[in-house]
């Protein structure tokens, strides 16, 4: 047992120590942009302020100091949770961060629920009937899908039912024009529509093969064959050895996708002007709102590590003679 | 005295290959297309002809026009040979990263290891987007942005499989004779765990071909990569964004579905390939 507390701890460890790397990189990178930060800050009012103006701004914000010393305010400032103020949306970066958490977490949420459970049940079927028709009309699915990129999937679906059929909302997260308070439920899930399909069907692939290739593999396996001789039916077989034994794998992929979903969820959301965490970032990026972006870089890099390090410990849970996540060429591919 | 039965390795039969001809053919298809699209529809294809705006497909036009009356298909394929300049570029790039981080983590020194480790965990632990993104900020977009930007997220995958290769065939007899017959570290390198990577290498190369091209495409759609000028393939769907409401429906569908084919393509012959060169047979 005492290994295995040592195992979480060294894992958190390096949890610490990878925000602190990206910490210092994203500060960099940010740092070596062409962009000025002052200029963005100033947007078209650039005409109106003078050199002497300017430098006061500057000293305003410390901007007058070495890198070093900035980076040390700005990463002491993270530390005790203030994380600055974003202009683009004129609000202090952690409002405006859990406000764009609250309606993300929704979509990412979902689609990571309905690709875990739709992808594990398409997978057992297809590994449970390897060869078959159901098996190669879902492995055909799930190749095509894994190489399709998510915001043409998000085109097509607007395409197919916003505009052909009218179906569904162009955009937004609710009606223009209704105020937030207004809003009821079931609009609310009708503007969820598509861009929850569009995140959810790349997923359901993926877990899908994975799945796939695991119940392929445990069908194969010398205790399934047992239970075969012992007269269990197929159907019984798939229910007690293979869902069981293909369940672990599955999460820990599930797990170590968060980067995927998240980078999913930029693009679903641009294509359906969805008003989320992944929009926030693309604004931020366009308009140079150094603050917002580095929040976000910091809190996906703690929300996918997060996942990585579940992944890595369910790795370790589901086989202990791996000491880290499996490196198999599928993963390659990814 | 027991006698194990190996079961003979799978040989790759016709039926497990045709999927990998079909994709192959098709790839040649397109890079013929690609190269031909350079001396054909240089002028008239990219024309602006604003008697022909937004025209449906027709026998003219197959995949229709759009608002300024240029052919989609012509521009598609000069949008996909674009992709391909990136794509290959920063794949190459990445290789060669992969190449020499596997190399120092597995030359010996648990410093370099632990250092190359600790890379791989900052680049997993960010969305490969967000990188993407801070790193085509920093650097102010444009296609040397794009090519830097997805070279350096997408190597560590291949660093993890190149290193772990260099650790077995660095303990095999062979290796531990030649040492024994006093070849240098040098020699031992080139000679003997080289010409074992390059397989690893060409495999790699072409599974993150697509899904460079890919991330490319995402980039310059979300307006982070290639400028707004060019007929890359993310542009050609972003503009075709504002002209779907109008039921212009093939402005999206047909620029996505011929990168989608590329892809496709791409990603079926780097799973061939590895099926040939993995040892184990592969999976299916």
């Amino acid at each position: 047992m005492g290994s295995w507390k040592a195992f979480v701890l060294i894992r958190l460890v390096r949890l610490a120590l990878v925000l602190a790397g990206v910490a210092v990189v994203a500060f960099l990178l940010a740092k070596l942009s062409p962009v000025d930060p002052i200029d963005a800050y100033l947007g078209p009012d650039i005409a109106r302020v003078g050199p002497e103006q300017r430098a006061l701004i500057a000293q305003k914000w410390g901007m007058d100091q070495p890198a070093g010393v900035q980076f040390a305010k700005w990463f002491s400032s993270i530390l005790t949770g203030d994380l600055g103020w974003s202009v683009t949306y004129n609000a202090s970066v952690a409002d405006v961060i859990s406000e764009r958490f609250r309606s993300s977490i929704v979509l990412m949420g979902l689609a990571w629920l309905f690709s875990g459970i739709i992808g594990f049940s398409l997978g057992i079927w297809a590994g449970a009937n390897p060869g078959r028709w159901s098996d190669r009309i879902i492995r055909l699915y799930a190749y095509v899908l894994a190489a399709t990129p998510t915001f043409w999937i998000a085109i097509l679906l607007l395409i197919v039912f916003s505009v052909g059929l009218r179906w569904t909302p162009v955009c937004c997260a609710a009606p223009i024009g209704v105020l937030p308070e207004d809003v009821t439920l079931l609009q609310r899930l009708h503007h969820l529509l598509l861009p929850l399909a569009a995140l959810s069907i790349l997923g359901i692939a993926q877990i899908a093969l994975h799945t796939r290739v695991k119940m392929i593999e445990i069908m194969q396996s010398d205790f399934v064959l047992y239970a075969r001789a012992q007269g269990g039916t197929t159907l019984d077989i798939v229910l007690r050895h293979g869902v069981r034994n293909a369940a672990l794998p599955a999460i820990t992929v599930l797990f170590a996708s968060l980067g995927e979903l998240f980078g999913g969820s930029i693009l679903a959301e641009t294509v359906f002007s969805y008003p989320g965490l992944g929009s926030a970032t693309i604004e931020a990026g366009l308009r140079g709102d150094v603050p917002l972006l580095l929040a976000i870089t910091l809190m996906t890099t703690l929300f996918v590590s997060i996942g990585n390090t579940i992944a890595d410990v369910l790795y370790h849970v589901a086989d202990p003679r791996i000491s880290s996540a499996s490196e198999t060429w599928r993963e390659v591919s990814q | 005295m027991t006698v194990v039965f190996e079961k003979p390795p799978e040989t790759p039969s016709l039926e497990r290959v045709r999927p990998v001809i079909v994709a192959m053919g098709i790839a040649v298809l397109l890079l013929v297309a690609i190269l031909l699209a350079a001396s054909l529809t240089g002028m008239s294809g990219l024309a602006s002809d604003f008697q022909m705006r937004l025209q449906p497909p027709s026998w003219q036009h197959p995949f229709g026009t759009d608002m300024f009356g240029r052919d989609v298909l012509a521009r598609t394929i000069k949008g996909l040979a674009l992709s391909f300049r990136v794509g290959f570029l920063a794949a190459g790039i990445s290789v060669v990263i992969a190449t020499c981080l596997a190399i120092a983590a597995a030359s010996g020194s648990r410093i370099a290891d632990g250092i190359v480790s600790f890379f791989i965990d900052m680049t997993m632990g960010l969305p490969h987007l967000v990188l993407l993104i801070l790193i085509s900020f920093a650097l102010g977009g444009g296609a040397a942005a794009v090519v830097i930007a997805v070279a350096v997220t997408h190597w560590p995958r291949l660093t993890r499989i190149l290193r772990a290769e260099i650790l077995q065939v660095r303990n095999a007899d062979y290796v531990a004779v030649s040492r024994n017959f006093g070849r240098s570290r040098w020699f031992i390198a080139r000679h003997h765990i080289l010409p074992h990577l390059v397989p690893q290498m060409i495999v790699g190369f072409v599974l993150l071909f697509p899904h460079a091209i890919l991330h490319e495409a995402g980039l310059t759609f979300l307006g982070f990569g290639l400028e707004p000028g060019k007929p890359a393939i993310g542009i050609l769907l972003s503009e075709s964004m504002r002209y779907l409401m109008a039921g212009k429906w093939w402005l999206g569908l047909f620029p996505g579905l011929l990168l989608l084919v590329a892809v496709l393509c791409f990603d079926v012959i780097g799973n061939g390939l590895r099926a040939l060169t993995d040892p184990r047979g592969g999976r299916s």
